[in-house]
């Protein structure tokens, strides 16, 4: 074989070319050949996460005491949209593949927030949110999950916050996404800190919301009690903020209005 | 030309990559938290060192030296991607977790390192089993840290409970260190100081010598 000049032009390219030309193809066919499986893992942990929050699975879980799978279990949600200035459903937006997070980037369909108003540290806030509902059999509403995010102390918490019938009181919440410090802040994970969440009444007497995180509870059966739960030890800064986005997403500015419509059963 | 069983098995104590060649340290820092993270990782980077030294070697007649760091970036760029693109359809809680780092193994210093230093070199099936060898010694070292950090840190071992720690109710209260990076450093120093202690051939010669103390008149 005679020996051909690796260091001509002509090689140079023609190397370039096809190395690039087999990277490429192998790249994209192994991106296109496995996207189904991708978007599959990705709605069914969402859906792992939703579940989660409203206590129908343990964490890291995929089946429920009964043997029920995930989307067995998801099934029994009713997903809708909800415009979030006026409480109404958007019955013209096809739940399924509305991207919340996405449309608060979208300038058309999100505002920004001012100062005083973000105290979750969003900036910015889309005009419509998703809601997950759990009815019982006469139709009433047993549970609502609504998608909760705000900033801790690294990064914005993702989480779901779920409500009971009543829509006072909270059944759970659970974070699905955060960056808080490992043993810190991201206890916020930790089941028994979790738990403390359940019962927890979101609401004051006049419907404000009401949660407070705090470093001693009031006395046990006490009216402030009923709002209250332990910060973080060790983890102020992410203690406030997820006092701060739970408050924010239950007041007027997130869910609130749609939550007093539903109370009175409108919605 | 050194056998197959060497290539293959030296990287893992007497040619350790992280330990007597320093590199990979990014990755050993950042993805030890947990064993099955751990686990995933060093899979990753066994089978992108192997598949990168196997093409690299493949192609070594043909790659004009002019541009055969920028080809061999291609090649091994291509293969993480390919890697990513798989845990992510058929392990995505890990593929959360590791997050970025699996992508970052296109930087990780030991497998451009072995792709330009043996498989430029050597034929394919040699150059495959170093990247194997190599992918092994990285792992060995990842996994030794996690051994450590995990169970020190969280009182778990692969995800189950080793100690009950205080906020599950229980009686170990975590180190917090072993949860950051930065206790990586520690566990890896450690561990290169037991290897050189167990292999002196290892220990690097000092760079300067401490001259004898004089007295002070002399210095005068």
């Amino acid at each position: 074989m005679p020996q051909l000049n690796r260091d001509s032009i002509g090689n140079i390219l023609i190397v370039a070319i096809s190395v690039c030309l087999v990277a490429s193809i192998l790249v994209s066919v192994a991106a296109v050949a496995l996207k189904p499986a991708q978007e599959a893992n990705r709605l069914l942990n969402q859906r792992q996460n939703i579940l989660v929050a409203a206590g129908l699975l343990a964490p890291g879980q995929s089946t429920d005491a009964e043997g029920r799978g995930i989307n067995e279990l998801f099934d029994g949600f009713d997903v809708r949209v909800v415009d979030l200035r006026t409480g109404e459903y958007a019955e013209d937006i096809d739940p399924t593949d509305f991207d919340q997070q996405r449309s608060a980037r979208d300038t058309g369909r999100s505002r920004s927030l001012s100062g005083d108003e973000d105290i979750a540290t969003l900036r910015r806030l889309e005009n419509y949110g998703i809601v997950y509902l759990m009815r019982d059999d006469a139709g009433n509403v047993e549970k609502t999950v609504l998608p909760v995010r705000g900033m801790g102390l690294w990064g914005t918490l993702f989480g779901y916050l779920a409500i009971e019938g009543d829509l006072v009181t909270a059944e759970g919440i659970a974070f699905y996404r955060h960056q808080e410090t490992p043993g810190l802040g991201g206890e916020v994970d930790n089941p028994r800190w979790r738990a403390q969440w359940e019962g927890l009444k979101l609401f004051d007497e006049q419907g404000r919301p009401a949660v407070e995180l705090v470093k001693t509870r009031a006395p046990e059966g006490s009216d402030a009690r009923r709002h209250q739960v332990d910060m973080l030890a060790g983890a102020t800064l992410t203690s406030r903020g997820v006092e701060n986005l739970v408050n924010f997403w239950l007041s007027d500015l997130g869910y609130g209005a749609y939550l007093e419509k539903l109370r009175q059963g409108e919605a | 030309m050194s056998s197959p069983k060497e290539v293959l098995f030296s990287p893992i104590f007497d040619n350790n990559p992280i330990a007597l060649q320093v590199l990979g340290i990014c990755s050993a820092l950042a993805v030890t938290v947990s064993m099955v993270n751990t686990l995933v990782m060093c899979a990753a980077v066994i089978f992108v060192c192997a598949f990168s030294n196997l093409f690299v070697s493949l192609l070594r007649h043909v790659m004009p030296s002019s541009i055969r760091i920028i080809i061999q970036m291609t090649i091994i760029a291509s293969l993480v991607i390919l890697v990513d693109q798989i845990i992510q359809a058929y392990a995505y809680e890990v593929s959360q977790r590791l997050s970025v780092f699996v992508g970052l193994i296109i930087t990780n210093c030991i497998v451009l390192g072995r792709a330009e230093g043996f498989a430029l070199q050597n034929g394919p099936y040699i150059s495959f089993l170093d990247g194997i060898g190599n992918g092994l010694g990285y792992s060995i070292l990842l996994l030794l840290v996690a051994l450590v950090r995990e169970p020190l840190g969280a009182g778990t071992l692969m995800g189950y409970t080793l100690f009950t720690s205080v906020n599950d109710g229980g009686w170990y209260i975590g180190n917090g260190l072993m949860l950051l990076a930065p206790s990586a450093f520690f566990i890896i120093g450690l561990a290169i100081w037991g290897l050189r202690a167990w292999k002196p051939a290892q220990v690097e010669p000092a760079e300067y010598e401490i001259a004898e103390n004089v007295q002070y008149k002399e210095a005068i």
